[in-house]
């Protein structure tokens, strides 16, 4: 089997745009993507897209180029960019293929998802009585292991303010001005205990990475980041997940428990190993939950790494180093990737004013509705 | 104030004298035994694993009805400080205001959603222990009380 490597990245800024259409901000990051390879758009022998409420993802061929290349629609909720991932790493993997393209991109109405009960197999009364909305959930989710593990509600400002710090610093972010904890404590309460400020939003943006064979690699003169595994696994009886009018009282493992462990034996790494970490943060809590999920402490550690500075550039275990879902937002085509795209950035030293030095190992893990997470591990 | 509950409300007869100006969100959630609401759940024939709400469609003949039990503790909970989109159904304009959801863990049987009725949010906490009863939800154009299950404090 070969080995797989993203020699090419680029990606659409962030954020709200409103004289592009999320289809103009996936070209835009192809392009970019293509540029930074120094390939062709007609070098391109396979791609895997996804988009989630900016049309299909296909739609970008006519403006690239009518090659004839395979291209393949990716829908997998909030996953969709790191299955992207998974599929054009399995494609080359596999010897297939040489050189493809994975393309995310997307544009979401302002404001918090409203999501139909039917779509999703539920009740219209579950929907009709208020109770079907992300953000309440995530707020029951956090507010519980909270209480489980004893970490106060100043922790979760202490994210929101890592997170506008380091979004100041990184060209693609959406949010760039720092904001003092005090106002993130003090803005608007959204769901207790989340404010407005801990919440990240649906938003704007395109990512796309070009992989490549280690052949392909060396043929065409190019380098990066090898990828040293990538999963994806969904939820297990007993997960706390999204739109459930009823939970059991067993409780299992997270899907983001079981593709982090899945990830860090296919690549013969482990937590220790890393160097580099975007995880997760669709709001603050989830970013404490996933440290321990993703193994970089045990429950009920996070509060004393945060206070003592260990998650921020420059800590022992810098984490969501471009400001995360919280300063970039979440359009969720292309969030996955975003990730990705950061720890290339970060790899191959050009992470300026945000890097991390000598980092080597960079992990990304993705999670979403409607109950499942996605894990890639890149080495330098 | 929130939440507010209501007196007891209809039993599952039709008596005429409380019956009128009340009605469910929606049918086949709960039912009023002896002027006490229970919530209705499902228990799957091949493993007695309790569901709620009952099981539809294709799958409602793998489980038995069953009135699930009416005092639990409080999971998680949050409150929702924002009038939600739709197809959220409850008051709009100034008539709307923020509420209180959990979950409720009923010992030995499941983990069930359910608005909070309280007076008091930061009376909440973890393994509060509570009972359900029935809350107003809001008003039909023909002055109907709509209803929905609920769980507050128990005394």
């Amino acid at each position: 089997m070969t080995d797989v490597h993203i020699v090419g990245a680029g990606i659409h800024p962030f954020g709200r745009h409103d004289d592009k259409s999320g289809l103009d901000q996936g070209v835009f990051a192809v392009h970019e993507a293509l540029a930074d390879a120094g390939i062709a758009w007609s070098d391109i022998q396979f791609a895997f897209g996804g988009s989630s409420a900016a049309g299909n993802a296909d739609a970008v061929l006519p403006r690239l180029g009518l090659t004839g290349v395979q291209f393949i629609n990716v829908a997998n909720g909030c996953a969709t960019g790191g299955s992207a991932i998974l599929s054009g790493y399995w494609a080359i993997k596999s010897g297939e293929f040489d050189l493809g393209l994975v393309v995310g991109f997307d544009k979401h109405p302002r404001g918090a998802f409203n999501a139909d009960p039917e779509e999703w197999g539920l009740p219209a009364w579950y929907g009709e009585a208020g109770m079907m909305l992300t953000t309440q959930f995530f707020a029951m989710k956090i507010q519980r292991y909270m209480g489980l593990h004893g970490i106060g509600v100043e922790t979760l400002g202490l994210i929101a303010e890592k997170a506008f710090q380091n979004g100041a610093k990184t060209p693609h972010a959406w949010r760039r001005e720092p904001v003092g904890l005090n106002t993130i404590m003090n803005s608007d309460m959204v769901s207790d205990p989340l404010t407005k400020f801990m919440f990240c939003a649906p938003a704007e943006g395109g990512a796309a990475l070009i992989l490549a064979s280690d052949r392909k690699m060396r043929e065409l003169g190019l380098a990066g980041p090898k990828i040293r595994s990538a999963a994806v696994r969904t939820r297990v009886n007993g997960s706390f997940e999204v739109f459930s009018p009823s939970l059991e009282i067993e409780r299992g493992p997270s899907p983001t428990e079981i593709a982090s462990k899945a990830a860090y034996e296919l690549a013969g790494l482990g937590p220790t190993d890393i160097d580099v970490i975007q995880i997760q943060d669709t709001e603050s809590g989830a970013e404490i939950m996933h440290m321990a999920e993703n193994g970089f402490c045990a429950h009920g550690e996070q509060e004393k790494l945060i206070r003592d500075g260990a998650t921020r550039i420059g800590g022992a275990m810098p984490i969501n180093t471009d400001g995360g879902c919280l300063a970039c937002g979440e359009p969720v085509g292309a969030s996955g990737l975003r990730q990705v795209y950061e720890n290339v950035q970060q790899l191959r030293g050009r992470a300026d004013g945000r890097g991390v030095e000598g980092a080597r190992i960079g992990y990304s893990q993705v999670y979403g509705a409607p109950g499942l997470s996605a894990v890639a591990i890149l080495e330098a | 104030m929130t939440n507010n509950k209501m007196g007891p409300p209809a039993s599952g007869g039709p008596t005429e004298e409380n019956q009128v100006g009340q009605r469910p969100l929606a049918e086949g959630l709960y039912r009023v035994v002896d002027g006490a609401p229970r919530l209705l759940g499902g228990r799957r024939k091949s493993d007695g694993k309790y569901a709620f709400p009952l099981p539809q469609g294709g799958d409602a003949a793998l489980y038995d009805p069953v009135e699930l039990a009416s005092e639990g503790t409080l999971w998680s909970y949050t409150v929702q400080r924002f009038r939600p989109k739709t197809p959220y159904a409850g008051p709009d304009g100034a008539a709307f205001r923020p509420y209180a959801v959990g979950y409720v863990e009923l010992p030995g049987q499941i983990i069930v959603e359910s608005h909070i009725a309280t007076d008091d949010f930061n009376a909440l906490k973890i393994g509060l222990p509570v009972r359900l009863t029935l809350i107003p939800f809001r008003q039909d154009p023909d002055g109907t009380q709509v209803m929905i299950y609920g769980f507050e404090a128990a005394a």
